[in-house]
């Protein structure tokens, strides 16, 4: 399976996804888990491909990604109540904010320094 | 907005994700997908924002706002030198932000019976994060060589872990079994696996340590990813699967750099060896020394020169004099190129990023499997604070700890030049006999100093 159909199998399921959210929460979890899967699968397809040389930046650049869990801090910081929710909500924004501008700027530093011969 | 527009957006976001990633196969398109990354992110936060009605502004402005300014300056005040610290500490924010995330969905969602999957997946949600969290503290203070972490070993200690880890898990089942307790048992939880974290990492050695990093990092992903089962949220499981996955190829990439298992590294050690590993003195027997001149001398005849960093070279700082080095070298019809391993420094790439920052082309630094075959044909290999990566041992003797472990064959060179301030034992704790064979050559000396003073002789001579 090559990596765009890969991406189009991963936008069915979404698709899909919407259509089946009332259609009971068993086929949910699974749709999830679905998503779940493929995506790791995508994950392989592509860093498999990045060169040793680039490793570093992966870490920092990936690491970055996973602060993806400040949408989830938002979610839960706007959820609003009991009032420990939103203060734990915001702790989760600072530390996920630190980690996903941290990140992608250290990244970004890095990955200027890397120059072609000449 | 609907959430049929908010699904799409995040689609949108999972796609210049997955492109974002794609352009770091290459260095030429690395800086723009690295780009796509953080437009990504920003669409994702702005998407989530005005999907609400109304919220109130204040605690999640005065959070962003705190983030950013600590994410810059960490950012741009790190040395190179330091960047494994930095990402294990990026790390264990991510973690930490995946348990509070977890503990407080858990406290909004208590009251009305949430489903069996939602509960599970908080308490592994909670619990990787966990790990993460201390795991990445403890590899941070270790990198940052912290002196009260170091080597602490004691009796009993994958008892320990072991019973941290059931008792976890325990807890884990408990969330989900009792849910009417849920949150008692989901802090209890969290506690026993922060302690797994901290002792899982404390006697993980420096050599070590590019596996437990890209391990971690992995684990950052797979609590983003668990944090999106509990919130029913297909971005957070796309992107933090991506990361996991990501991770856990950088694992395995290390561990073969060592042959050595996964398990092994993490629950074993090296043995030193005892009375039927080869003795240091008797190894050490014929090792010649030689002086900044001498290298000299061999360099301006030399037509083909590899130079293999190590973590050595980090220490010291002297990457910067290597690539002066090397540029007057390659101004005199010099070839040069670098040997690097793969585990060589402390996390993956460290030494390649370290070159990069001196200025070094890439084109010119080489992975193992390329320069090995073209040692034969080298006149003088330079080794700068590397020293188990170039032991043949791991070749020629089947009874040595790190037999089987793929190295940088120097030895294959006509002349081998090692710069090193002694003969000490690496990681490994053997003897390296690299050190005292016919074609090498000692530099007593700190790994900066060393090149400098070869690059006087050099343009004196």
């Amino acid at each position: 399976m090559n990596l765009s159909q890969i991406l189009i199998l991963a936008k069915e399921t979404q698709a899909t996804e919407s259509m089946t959210n009332a259609a009971g929460s068993g086929s949910h979890l699974i749709l999830l888990i679905t998503v779940f899967v493929l995506a790791v699968f995508i994950g392989f397809e592509i860093i498999t491909k990045i060169p040793p040389t680039l490793h570093t930046p992966l870490m920092s650049g990936s690491n970055a990604i996973s602060g993806i869990t400040l949408v989830g801090a938002l979610l839960t910081a706007l959820a609003g109540e009991p009032f420990l929710v939103r203060i734990f909500g915001t702790l989760a924004i600072i530390l996920a904010t630190m980690n996903v501008v941290g990140g992608f700027l250290v990244t970004h530093r890095m990955l200027g320094m890397f120059r072609k011969k000449g | 907005m609907n959430s049929t527009w908010i699904d799409l957006s995040y689609l949108v976001v999972i796609v210049l994700f997955i492109f974002g990633l794609k352009g770091l196969t290459h260095p030429r398109s690395a800086v723009r997908g690295n780009m796509l990354g953080s437009l990504a992110m920003f669409l994702a936060v702005v998407v989530t924002l005005f999907a609400t009605e109304q919220f109130d502004w204040t605690l999640i402005v005065i959070g962003i706002a705190i983030g950013t300014v600590a994410g810059c300056y960490l950012a741009y005040t790190i040395q190179m030198t330091a960047m494994p610290q930095l990402v294990a500490l990026f790390n264990g924010f991510g973690g930490l932000a995946s348990v509070l995330v977890a503990g407080a969905y858990l406290m909004i969602v208590v009251d009305d019976s949430p489903q069996a999957s939602v509960l599970i997946a908080t308490a592994v949600s909670g619990l990787i994060g966990a790990v993460t969290f201390t795991g990445s503290i403890i590899a941070f203070a270790k990198l940052q060589g912290l002196k009260f972490i170091k080597d602490i070993r004691f009796s009993g200690q994958k008892l320990l872990n072991l019973g941290l880890f059931l008792a976890g898990l325990f807890f884990a089942f408990l969330v989900f079994k009792q849910p009417e307790h849920a949150i008692f048992y989901y802090w209890l939880m969290v506690a026993f696996s922060l302690g797994l974290g901290i002792f899982l990492v404390i006697s993980i050695g420096g050599a070590d340590m590019p596996v437990v990093i890209a391990l971690l990092n992995s684990y950052s992903g797979l609590a983003a990813a668990a944090t999106g089962f509990v919130l029913e949220n297909n971005l957070l499981i796309v992107a933090g699967s991506l990361v996991g996955a990501s991770g856990l190829i950088l694992t395995q990439i290390m561990c073969v750099a060592m042959n050595r298992s996964l398990g092994n590294v993490l629950f074993g050690k090296l043995q030193p060896t005892g009375g039927d590993g080869p003795d240091a003195a008797v190894v050490y027997a014929n090792v010649k020394s030689t002086s900044a001149d001498e290298v000299a001398m061999m360099l301006e005849v030399a037509s083909r020169v590899v130079i293999v960093p190590g973590y050595g070279m980090a220490v010291a700082q002297a990457q910067h004099a290597v690539s002066d080095l090397s540029d007057y070298l390659t101004e005199h019809d010099v070839t040069v190129e670098f040997g690097i391993h793969p585990v060589a420094g402390r996390m993956p790439g460290h030494m390649n990023v370290l070159l990069a920052e001196a200025d070094i082309p890439y084109e010119q630094l080489k992975e193992m499997d390329i320069i090995n075959p073209t040692f034969e044909q080298t006149d003088v290999v330079i080794v700068v604070g590397a020293n188990d990566v170039v032991n043949p041992d791991a070749q020629n003797d089947p009874n040595s700890p790190i037999s089987g472990m793929p190295i940088l064959e120097v030895h294959k060179a006509r002349t081998v030049v090692v710069i090193k301030r002694s003969l000490s034992p690496g990681f490994a704790g053997v003897p390296n006999p690299l050190f005292a064979a016919d074609n090498s050559l000692m530099l007593f000396a700190d790994g900066r100093e060393a090149v400098v003073d070869i690059l006087a002789a050099l343009r004196e001579g």
